[in-house]
């Protein structure tokens, strides 16, 4: 089985828009979105919900005011100053708690709950591309990390169980917990990046993290007419870093109109740029036999 | 009065925003940046750097000699940060959220303070404005610890000299983002009228009422994809104060890291209208708050 990764360090790139042309153009595969936290692909591909699931993850104090006695034990233990006094009660604010339990342990009282944290909601589709894995994390929540865990191991489950052979995911933005948990294990990832100051930037740090997992990186530069100069320093990145170039691709409003439509530029129109993406398509599968071979 | 820039979707335009808003600004400003896994301001605003510093967390080094197997920490940590294999006392460190509760909890003195590097936090001047920024180092899974120690930084900072502030968030509505625009007076919601723009706004706008923030939209763009966002802030009352429209030369312009108050006579008075309308909500906001307190 091989999975990818699309990912991209900075937003707004065209990471999803692309994904969502490559699961229309992949063969037998699981489409998965890994951005848990602001998920986009689902605009794209309108997956009917198979299945719907609660996602649980971590747990999160909660003070009792009745056995409470203010003693401010929680407070003083509490590194992450969760705890205020409200109108003579304590409380726990529960945008600041990290639910490490150290005020539960140590409250001489035992005032303090701890119940499991409902943080989101994952789902198993049907698209017109085949299966999708998708979630929704509720705002505000952390765990993001684990809740993309879970969809990478369900989209394992499901591409062994239809005997489908490859994953297809749209990563997060950034470099933290949720794109540091859906490059474990990757075969492959493919880095969507702008000629800009901040794409470059970004580019640069998300490819030393795969590089920290020892992960082959290729290299999509999208809306390369925009700066000839900035370009040329990507690719120049590029070959320093041993990165495959597998596309440079125009900066084209095709892509926002296709989205308007609820369609992947590959559907939306047959010419242009969405020849250019069927070809780095074919780029990304060759560079994936390379991978397999290796 | 603090000023959260944040989006809900990336790259729709927050860091052209804080910077084109930081680089007009006329009351004492800082300007931070607390997109730490990506941080791009300093790109546009270009500060002479003064210092800078390595940010750290608390993490619990093992002494096995120490170590009577009670397993009390390993039962109390939630994040798999320190367990007890059989006889072998095992610290991942980086598991660790430096919640300190193995360290108060072991009765033998087997655990004691070590450090992991979060990143690291600098801090300049960007023409008449202060500059701040964390970046976080490269294989560290947590934001949040290090924006906690940048926002102390910061406050440090205004109790030196009182100053507006600018923050320009990261992307999303999950943990790191909510906890940036957590402290602020106003949040500018900077959207693009896309499909994409407008779900993940609505995310933000969803996520961050539940704060009682005072909110404002910013469109980045105007004239691509379609009227949902304008629809949208209609309905809920929403103010749009103002629009950038797309143009190839924005995007031009952006590219060649140039900060977009700064391009065009237009750009700029559209961004000092900008400024104003952010000015009068801020203080009305703060107005009741003090009101209320």
């Amino acid at each position: 089985m091989l999975e990818i990764v699309v990912i991209s360090g900075k937003g707004g790139t065209g990471k999803t828009s692309l994904t969502g042309a490559f699961a229309h153009l992949a063969q037998n595969k699981v489409i998965c979105d890994l951005d848990v936290d602001a998920p986009d692909l689902h605009l794209l591909l309108h997956p009917k919900h198979a299945r719907e699931e609660d996602f649980y993850s971590g747990h999160e104090a909660v003070i009792d005011p009745v056995r409470c006695d203010l003693c401010g034990v929680c407070q003083e233990k509490c590194r992450y100053q969760a705890i205020d006094e409200i109108d003579g009660a304590l409380k726990v604010n529960p945008v600041k708690c990290e639910g490490c339990k150290v005020c539960v342990e140590f409250c001489p009282a035992g005032a303090i709950d701890f119940p499991e944290k409902h943080c989101g909601q994952w789902y198993e589709s049907e698209t017109r591309f085949g299966p999708m894995v998708h979630a929704q994390l509720f705002p505000g929540e952390e765990n993001s990390g684990r809740l993309v865990a879970l969809l990478r191991q369900k989209a394992r489950t499901l591409a062994e169980e239809r005997g489908l052979g490859l994953i297809l995911c749209d990563g997060a933005p950034g470099i933290g917990c949720p794109v540091i948990s859906s490059l474990s294990g990757t075969d492959l990832t493919v880095a969507v990046t702008e000629p800009t100051p901040s794409g470059r930037h970004d580019l640069e740090r998300v490819v030393e993290l795969c590089g920290h997992f020892r992960i082959p990186t290729g290299v999509i530069i999208n809306k390369h007419d925009i700066n000839p100069a900035e370009t040329a320093a990507l690719e120049a990145f590029c070959a320093e870093k041993d990165l495959r170039l597998l596309a440079k691709l125009p900066h084209d409003l095709a892509m926002t109109q296709a989205m308007v439509q609820g369609q992947v530029i590959t559907e939306y129109q047959s010419q242009g740029l969405a020849e250019l993406v069927r070809k780095a398509w074919d780029e990304i599968m060759g560079m994936a036999d390379l991978v397999k071979a290796a | 009065m603090i000023i959260a820039v944040a989006s809900g979707k990336g790259g729709t335009g927050k860091t052209t925003v804080s910077a084109s808003l930081a680089s007009i600004w006329e009351e004492p400003l800082i300007a931070v940046d607390l997109d730490v896994e990506e941080p791009n301001l300093h790109l546009f605003l270009t500060p002479q750097i003064q210092g800078r510093r390595e940010a750290h967390m608390e993490v619990p080094v093992a002494d096995e000699s120490l170590c009577t197997r009670c397993g009390a920490c390993s039962e109390l940590c939630q994040f798999k940060a320190i367990s007890l294999l059989g006889e072998v006392l095992l610290a991942f460190p980086e598991m660790c959220h430096g919640c300190g509760g193995c360290l108060a909890v072991c009765p033998a003195g087997a655990l004691t303070p070590g450090v992991r590097e979060l990143g690291e936090i600098s801090w300049g001047r960007a023409g008449d404005a202060r500059f701040l920024m964390g970046r976080l180092r490269v294989g560290e899974a947590m934001s949040p610890p290090l924006m906690r120690q940048v926002k102390d930084q910061l406050n440090q900072m205004l109790a030196q000299t009182p100053a507006d502030v600018i923050i320009d968030c990261p992307p999303g509505v999950s943990c790191p983002a909510v906890n940036s625009v957590m402290d602020s007076d106003l949040v500018l919601l900077v959207t693009e009228p896309t499909p994409f723009g407008f779900y993940d706004f609505e995310l933000a706008w969803r996520a961050f009422s539940d704060l009682g923030k005072p909110m404002a939209a910013i469109i980045n763009r105007a004239g691509v994809g379609d009227r949902a966002v304008y629809d949208f802030c209609a309905a809920q009352g929403l103010p749009i104060l103002g629009e950038i429209p797309f143009a190839r030369a924005a995007a031009e312009a952006y590219s060649k890291g140039q900060v977009l108050a700064q391009a065009t006579p237009e750009l700029n008075q559209a961004f000092r209208a900008i400024a104003g309308r952010v000015r009068e909500l801020a203080a009305g906001a703060a107005a009741k708050e003090a009101a209320h307190a």
